[in-house]
């Protein structure tokens, strides 16, 4: 796995042996240890106070001074929360997964198509269509958003998961990273499959896709993400409680149960911890995604 | 996984005689590049290149979603914005207000911070890995977690931040009910949750830039300080240009902060532009005028993203 990033990548995160030697010759003090750990402090208390919280007493919750130990550790704001028909959580949950499963497929199968066709073939427009792919990553989302309402309108999909799947996948983010990763693939393989008589649609499958493995769970993870934490467009265009992705979910939440801080935090307990999983399982690829995206943007 | 690494180290010879040879070999069918590009492109037109034009068809007329009459009113809804007079005027340059006072807030420390962050995480320590997926926990949140938390972190009886500043004597504050703290809120939870991003890129830039640099400045004599203006920031140059336009980009487009912790309050002070757009367009329906506010933020965007590449290219020179 490792090797195939390092060699197919052009720019890889990772400092260069000669950087490492250079660094460690720095001693680090105690002063720095004591920034990190402050550093690491706010970053994680308040994630860890959301999920104490959700273990709280509404009374506990709301005891002033607070207190940092709970008096009990309770289920009620999840029994609360499960068993409210009116915001029906454990529903907001199932839709954020399927939305965000076929929207990352769906990402996956169109930008590798188009990104392969973009890094390899030569054919007349080529140039057009790519100036055309880039320069709409310039253009601000939001003025998409009230000629998107009205086409959602005349299709039929507001209110529903298409609408959340389906626009979203004409960002250009997925052609354009594909594209400079299959760039970097050397052309010997496919030259030598066609040969041997493979067609282009064998070439795509067969070769060029599990080379990119890495740069297509890149692109997955960072979709499937960007997918279920999106807010403001659910807002908008869902309205039925049973409808609802956990984003906007958690809005209504809010506006229902004021101060009740344990259901609040509950409801985001449930929100953040598939994103928290799936980040500490592929942490490296999604900061690398990320990392490459600013040095080639 | 041992095939796909060795064609790597063909050298640039054999690479060069295989690209000359391959105008000879018939690759595919003319089309196929074609039908490949067809289910993106569709997705292109139909919900990017198609609306972006729409909107300004839909910001020509008084497009009300609700009537069945849109009559075309020409340039109406772009005057009522600069007209003093309109209903929509006040709360309108009040949103792009909300939106300057937040850009200017905030940018300077969503760049500065996660730079600091990014060259004491460019030492080697022991859990260096540990602590760069720590920071950029926040950020895989999402707005929607990180809205509510705050907005309980933020309470100003129950709040965890109250308590911990009472300790150093600072008396409960109103964070959503008073300004200036109103703002102060929403800028220190917006580094918080995206300064990861920002200190990833930084990170990546900073491991691009040859140790050989540093080590001559060294033997120059430079300091800190000097090695830090001398080979950072140019060797960071292109870098800085990304993290800076995007950051505007994405300090313009605030919405969710305001909508889920202050509410846009106290009064209308911290509704930003996408709060009253979205206000306009997609509560009260009035599609026409909110379609021209957001061409109108767009050109600022615009022309404050061509002034910063401007300013970048001209010191480079």
């Amino acid at each position: 796995m490792t090797q195939t990033t390092s060699e197919a990548r052009p720019a890889t995160v990772e400092a260069t042996p000669g950087r490492r030697k250079r660094s460690s010759r720095h001693h680090n003090g105690p002063l720095f240890w004591i920034g990190m750990v402050i550093l690491a402090a706010i970053f994680v208390i308040p994630i860890i106070w959301m999920y104490l919280t959700s273990f709280r007493s509404l009374s506990d919750s709301r005891r002033v001074p607070l207190t940092i130990i709970p008096d009990e550790i309770t289920l009620r704001a999840f029994r609360f929360i499960f068993s409210e028909t009116q915001n029906p959580v454990l529903l907001w949950a199932l839709n954020s997964l399927i939305a965000a499963s076929a929207h990352s497929i769906l990402v996956l199968v169109v930008a590798s198509m188009a990104a392969y066709a973009l890094a390899r073939m030569q054919f007349k427009g080529r140039g057009v269509i790519f100036a055309v792919i880039i320069g709409t990553l310039f253009v601000p989302h939001f003025i998409f958003l009230m000629p998107n309402y009205l086409l959602m309108d005349k299709l039929g999909w507001l209110d529903t998961l298409i609408a959340l799947i389906v626009p979203g996948a004409a960002g250009a983010f997925g052609v354009f990273f594909l594209r400079q990763f299959f760039l970097g693939i050397p052309r010997e393989l496919e030259e030598s499959a066609l040969i041997d008589g493979a067609n282009t649609w064998t070439i795509l499958t067969r070769i060029i896709l599990p080379i990119a493995r890495p740069a297509l769970i890149t692109l997955g993870v960072l979709s499937f993400l960007g997918n279920w934490n999106d807010f403001l467009w659910p807002v908008f265009v869902l309205f039925s409680p049973e409808r609802l992705t956990l984003p906007a979910g958690l809005s209504t939440l809010q506006g229902a149960f004021a101060t009740d801080y344990p259901v609040i935090m509950a409801g985001a307990t449930i929100a953040s911890v598939p994103v928290l999983i799936l980040y500490i399982a592929l942490q490296r690829y999604i900061i690398e995604g990320v990392a490459t995206s600013g040095l080639k943007g | 996984m041992s095939t796909t690494t060795a064609p790597a180290k063909t050298s640039p010879a054999v690479r060069g005689a295989t690209s000359g040879r391959h105008g000879k070999l018939r690759l595919h069918h003319t089309a196929t590049p074609y039908l490949l590009c067809a289910p993106y492109l569709l997705l292109l037109a139909t919900f990017v290149l198609g609306p972006a034009l729409f909107g300004v068809w839909v910001s020509l007329h008084d497009w009300d979603f609700m009537l069945p009459q849109k009559p075309f009113i020409g340039l109406d809804n772009y005057k009522n914005l600069l007209d003093s007079s309109s209903v929509i005027y006040e709360p309108f340059w009040k949103g792009m207000r909300a939106t300057a006072i937040f850009v200017v807030a905030s940018v300077p420390f969503l760049i500065s911070i996660p730079l600091l962050i990014a060259i004491l995480l460019n030492r080697h320590f022991p859990g260096r890995t540990f602590f760069r997926a720590m920071i950029f926990a926040p950020f895989v949140l999402g707005i929607a977690v990180i809205g509510v938390l705050f907005n309980y972190l933020l309470d100003a009886q129950f709040g965890l931040i109250n308590w911990l500043l009472g300790f150093v004597g600072v008396g409960p504050i109103g964070w959503a009910q008073t300004q200036p703290w109103a703002w102060i809120a929403l800028v220190g939870m917006t580094v918080w949750w995206t300064l990861g991003f920002n200190t990833v890129i930084y990170l990546a830039g900073l491991g691009n830039i040859p140790a050989e640099q540093y080590e001559a400045a060294e033997l120059d004599g430079a300091g800190a300080w000097g090695k830090f203006r001398f080979i950072t920031i140019p060797g960071l140059r292109t870098v800085l240009v990304f993290v800076i336009t995007t950051t505007i980009l994405a300090s313009a487009n605030m919405f969710g902060q305001s909508y889920l912790v202050t509410k846009g309050g106290p009064g209308d002070s911290t509704r930003t532009a996408i709060m009253v757009m979205t206000e306009e367009g997609l509560r009260q329906f009035k599609m026409g005028t909110a379609s021209a506010m957001s061409y109108v933020l767009a050109l600022f965007l615009a022309v404050i993203s061509i002034i910063n590449f401007i300013v970048m290219r001209e010191r480079k020179s």
